[in-house]
């Protein structure tokens, strides 16, 4: 008994400790919280924003973590953030609130997906259009009302992107899709079809102009993204589509007439064959052989612009032939747009920026003047592709082009068709590949 | 005997009792946080962990527990709490969509079935409270396009007369209402959760607000009907019912609802991995691969790094240190980094091996030349440690044992075999085991080097110079999205199986002691 009371006692020391320590801890936090719930109102506004963007570049290299000293937190991808901060700021100052836009460098979607259901992610998140299916099945993302008129101002491309189980689930605010770029200095821009754009080609290699017909990325693995435009240009598809015009999954189309002529297409280009289609072009050396003057044709997309524009060639920028006697090339349009967090603390505020501010004319030039991808917005498009022959050249692109599928099947797609892709181009059998790939699709959609 | 509690007290060591402070004050301070979430085995945990931990270095009996407390502790956190939740979400559908909890996932449907009546107006939205507080019931003043004001609440619509409230001259949104307070955009934004749950009913559905100054008419388009476990389509008629962490149609179209939940699925995860043809099938060939990239590269690792250790240990041997400095570059360099390059290097029309040669070797094209790649980049990226481990084992060698076989006549070779080997190996072979256990679950050098291609014909999950972990990551994430229920299940497959393999290696080395130890 009597050895027990000491152990009490100090006890009792250690609780008071720890209380001390408490109310030490305790008061700093109601500080803090205090300092937070005072920054809304205007006086507390020049401290808040200056919160706001120490919080914006010191979280430059953490991972992500929601802000949580700021009204409006957006997760963007590490590139586009800098830019955000600007619009973001200006809205915030417009509404005496603080905002920060927080770059998340790797695996962006994953990270949104993850923090989102521990309840710490963003209110807002930045992304392609495609992440839509799998956000929407993880319960990650809301739907957007729209007006009929906000709906109306989008390109109709731009506005089927965003819409899934015939919801708007993201505000766009560019579009982007594969081109033709011709190095004029070496072959004849705007071919009228493959077979010809090959011969230009071949023309320049032997001319000793070039080492290389054409640079469409491939790789060990294939890339169905950049093959899409000839897939669709042979007549085949990934999914067909629903009566309401949406992708559906049950009808894999990997298998059918179109994608078999699109196969033996890829086998008589192929390294067996005419030897233009190569694994060893893949997404690391496609752009920089053409800047390289190697190859006078690239497939590409407005990403690349920047790197072909600082080369200094003369190119221009053409749709992608379609192969002759067949259907034009039909590229996917992708769409990057703004969405609202389905567990969004501000979720009226976010509204409120993603509805009614990102949908102006104004913020999307400006945007476009950052990142130079078309505007989904048709008036700014409109502004912007009489200054710049670009953009307007890669919407011209798009003429034939077909949504990104945004449904999460679409990830069982990538794989298969990819190494199929590759293994035809290497000189596999390109009925028996593409039956392969159907099937293995087909049994990853019924497995999930 | 009585001893003062102040005596007692002085035998106490500041630090512990700060310690104890601090332990105490994370508990009080985490468990409001997990009472609020429910979350009472947490709890427990917490006050069982407190309750432990100040005992032990409170009470001056348990001397031994204070040094192996920490250790059991974090032992619990870093290694024993993982492998139960792996074991644990192993038998779950637990991925993409199946990640909420059934009423969370129920709640979403609804909430994202929520579609505006077609051509409905807008209305210009004021949110107003009877008195400052904002924590109180609060009501919607709507203006439709026309400048007629309404009061909206839980109960319905009241007419407003335009004596009663001013409003914005532009949009006609109400600015002032008597015996009201209209709220600021930031005291909207405030009202959160409330907000995004309070809707105005009115024949044709409700009204709910969208941003800070607008709100529209809409209605539930899927209605969760509690009883029945269904879900059902109000455009279509569509029943959905709930079965296996998903809604599936009723009329066996096999339609589903995107959003899916979190169920235990028992040892389906495992059976598929035992059942499933994808699976199965490529199975064995991956494991053989493994087993074959694991041992080679610890074999010629090993291999290269004791050559050379034993040529800069020779005594003649100049410029030692010049040339050890360049054995380690590899070893400096970033693996990532230099895999990526090797990556490059074996491109067969741009690659640097190629063009050096002269050749044209389709180095990661076909399924042998692709592993042998696998098996040289990672040579060059392990031999240095093994020539460092090796350099130093032999330092360890007594030289009078050398001396001796030299004298009783042995030849070079001989005392390298019998003298120098044996001492080395007995240092070395927990190293190679470690080695082994490492290269068995190389997920870096495949995925950056091939990502398992090339794939053999009508094979897209496994490919040649897959190994088990290229290949169980490409199961469990590469098709329909993340499923971790499936990784954990063959996680946990590859624990028991590497740890079998170390066991049997382990035991192999103490045999191995005992012979030279003699």
């Amino acid at each position: 008994m009597v050895r027990y009371r000491p152990s009490l006692t100090t006890a009792a020391v250690a609780v008071v400790a720890a209380a001390l320590s408490l109310t030490g801890c305790s008061s700093s936090s109601s500080k803090s919280a205090a300092g937070s719930s005072s920054s809304p109102s205007a006086s507390g506004s020049s401290a808040s924003t200056a919160a706001a963007a120490s919080a914006g570049s010191s979280s430059a290299s953490a991972p992500p973590v929601r802000d949580p000293s700021t009204d409006l937190v957006i997760w963007t991808d590490a590139q586009r953030a800098p830019v955000l901060q600007q619009f973001a700021q200006s809205f915030a100052t417009a509404n005496g609130i603080s905002v920060s836009v927080q770059p998340v460098s790797t695996d962006l979607q994953s990270a949104y997906v993850t923090a989102t259901a521990a309840g710490k992610g963003p209110d807002i998140v930045v992304g392609a259009t495609d992440w839509i299916g799998n956000l929407v099945q993880n319960g990650a993302i809301s739907p957007l009302p729209l007006t009929a008129a906000q709906k109306s101002g989008f390109e109709t491309t731009a506005l089927n992107a965003v819409t899934y189980n015939s919801q708007v689930y993201g505000v766009p605010y560019a579009t982007e899709n594969l081109a033709l770029i011709t190095n004029t200095g070496e072959a004849a821009a705007n071919p009228a079809t493959f077979e010809a754009m090959v011969a230009n080609g071949q023309a320049a290699v032997k001319s000793g102009k070039a080492s290389e017909a054409l640079a469409m990325q491939i790789g060990q693995q294939g890339d169905p993204y950049t093959a899409q435009p000839l897939l669709g240009s042979a007549g085949g598809d990934i999914f067909g589509t629903k009566p309401d015009g949406s992708y559906d999954p049950s009808q894999v189309g990997v298998d059918n007439a179109g994608s078999k002529a699109f196969a033996a297409q890829l086998a008589k280009y192929g390294e067996k064959g005419q030897n233009v289609f190569k694994r060893s072009i893949d997404a690391d050396n496609a752009v920089s052989l053409f800047t390289s003057g190697k190859t006078p044709y690239l497939i590409s997309g407005p990403w690349s612009l920047e790197q072909i524009r600082k080369s200094g060639l003369k190119y221009a920028i053409s749709p992608v032939p379609g192969f002759a006697g067949l259907g034009p090339a039909e590229p996917f349009v992708g769409v990057q747009a703004f969405y609202v967090s389905a567990k969004a603390k501000n979720a009226a505020l976010a509204q409120e920026f993603t509805l009614n501010y990102l949908t102006r004319k104004d913020v999307e030039e400006a945007l476009y003047k950052v990142d130079p991808r078309a505007p989904a917005l048709t008036e700014a498009y409109n502004d912007v592709s009489k200054t710049d022959p670009d953009i307007a050249a890669f919407q011209a692109a798009a003429a034939h082009g077909v949504v990104l599928p945004q449904i999460p099947a679409m990830s069982a797609v990538w794989g298969p068709l990819g190494i199929a892709e590759a293994a035809i181009v290497g000189g596999a059998d390109p009925n028996t590949s593409m039956t392969n790939a159907a099937t293995q699709i087909r049994a990853a959609i019924a497995k999930g | 005997m009585t001893v003062l509690p102040s005596e007692r007290l002085a035998r106490l060591s500041w630090p512990r009792v700060v310690f104890v402070g601090l332990v105490v004050l994370f508990a009080v301070l985490t468990i409001p946080t997990l009472v609020d979430k429910h979350s009472w085995t947490g709890v427990a945990v917490t006050v069982a962990g407190t309750a432990i931990l100040a005992y032990v270095y409170l009470t001056p009996k348990r001397i031994a527990a204070r040094f192996l407390v920490p250790g059991t502790i974090l032992l619990l956190a870093f290694q024993v709490y993982p492998i139960g939740y792996t074991i644990d979400t192993a038998f779950t559908n637990y991925g993409d969509g199946h990640r909420l909890s059934q009423s969370q996932a129920v709640a979403q449907i609804e909430a994202d079935s929520v579609m505006e009546n077609p051509g409905a107006q807008r209305y210009e939205l004021s949110v107003a409270t009877k008195t400052a507080d904002t924590s109180g019931a609060f009501v919607f003043f709507l203006t439709d396009p026309n400048g007629k004001v309404e009061r909206g609440d839980a109960a319905g619509l009241t007419p407003v007369p335009d004596s009663e409230v001013t409003k914005d001259q532009f949009t006609g949104k109400v600015i002032t209402a008597a015996g009201w307070h209209i709220l600021t955009g930031i005291q909207v934004n405030g009202l959160g959760q409330r907000l995004a749950s309070f809707a105005v009913p009115t024949g044709s559905g409700f009204i709910k607000s969208v941003g800070l100054s607008e709100a529209y008419v809409g209605q539930f388009t899927m209605k969760y009907d509690a009883a029945a476990h269904t879900m059902t389509d109000t455009r279509t008629g569509t029943v959905y019912k709930a079965s296996d962490g998903e809604f599936k149609a009723a009329d066996g179209s096999g339609k589903t609802l995107p959003i899916g939940w979190k169920v235990s699925v028992g040892f389906k995860n495992f059976t598929s991995v035992l059942t499933n043809a994808t699976i199965r099938g490529p199975f064995l060939r991956v494991l053989v691969w493994t087993i074959a990239f694991a041992v080679l590269s610890v074999l010629s690792t090993f291999g290269l790094g004791l050559l050379l250790a034993v040529v800069m240990d020779h005594p003649r041997m100049r410029g030692r240190r010049l040339y050890s400095s360049l054995l380690l570059l590899p070893y400096a360099m970033p693996a990532f980094i230099s895999t990526l390059v090797w990556a490059s290097m074996y491109n067969k029309d741009f690659g640097l091996l190629n063009k050096l040669f002269g050749t044209h070797i389709d180095w990661l094209g076909s399924p042998w030349s692709a592993r042998g790649s696998v098996l040289l980049t990672n040579l060059w990226l392990g031999f240095p440690y093994m020539f460092l481990v090796c350099a130093g084992l032999l330092q360890a060698v007594p030289q009078e044992l050398k001396e001796v076989a030299r004298v009783d006549g042995a030849s070079p070779f001989r005392v390298f075999r019998s003298v120098t080997m044996p001492t080395v190996l007995i240092g070395a072979m927990p190293l190679l085991i470690a080695s082994f256990g490492y290269n068995f679950n190389n997920f870096n050098v495949i995925r950056l080097l091939t990502d398992g291609a090339p794939y053999p014909s009508g094979s897209s999950t496994a490919g040649d110079t897959d190994i088990l972990i290229s290949y169980t990551y490409r199961l469990s994430f590469g098709g329909q999205g993340a499923q971790y229920g499936l990784a954990s299940a063959i996680s946990f497959l590859l624990f028991v199986l590497v740890g079998l393999i170390s066991y049997a290696g382990f035991r192999q080395t103490r045999q191995l002691e005992e012979v030279y130890a003699r």
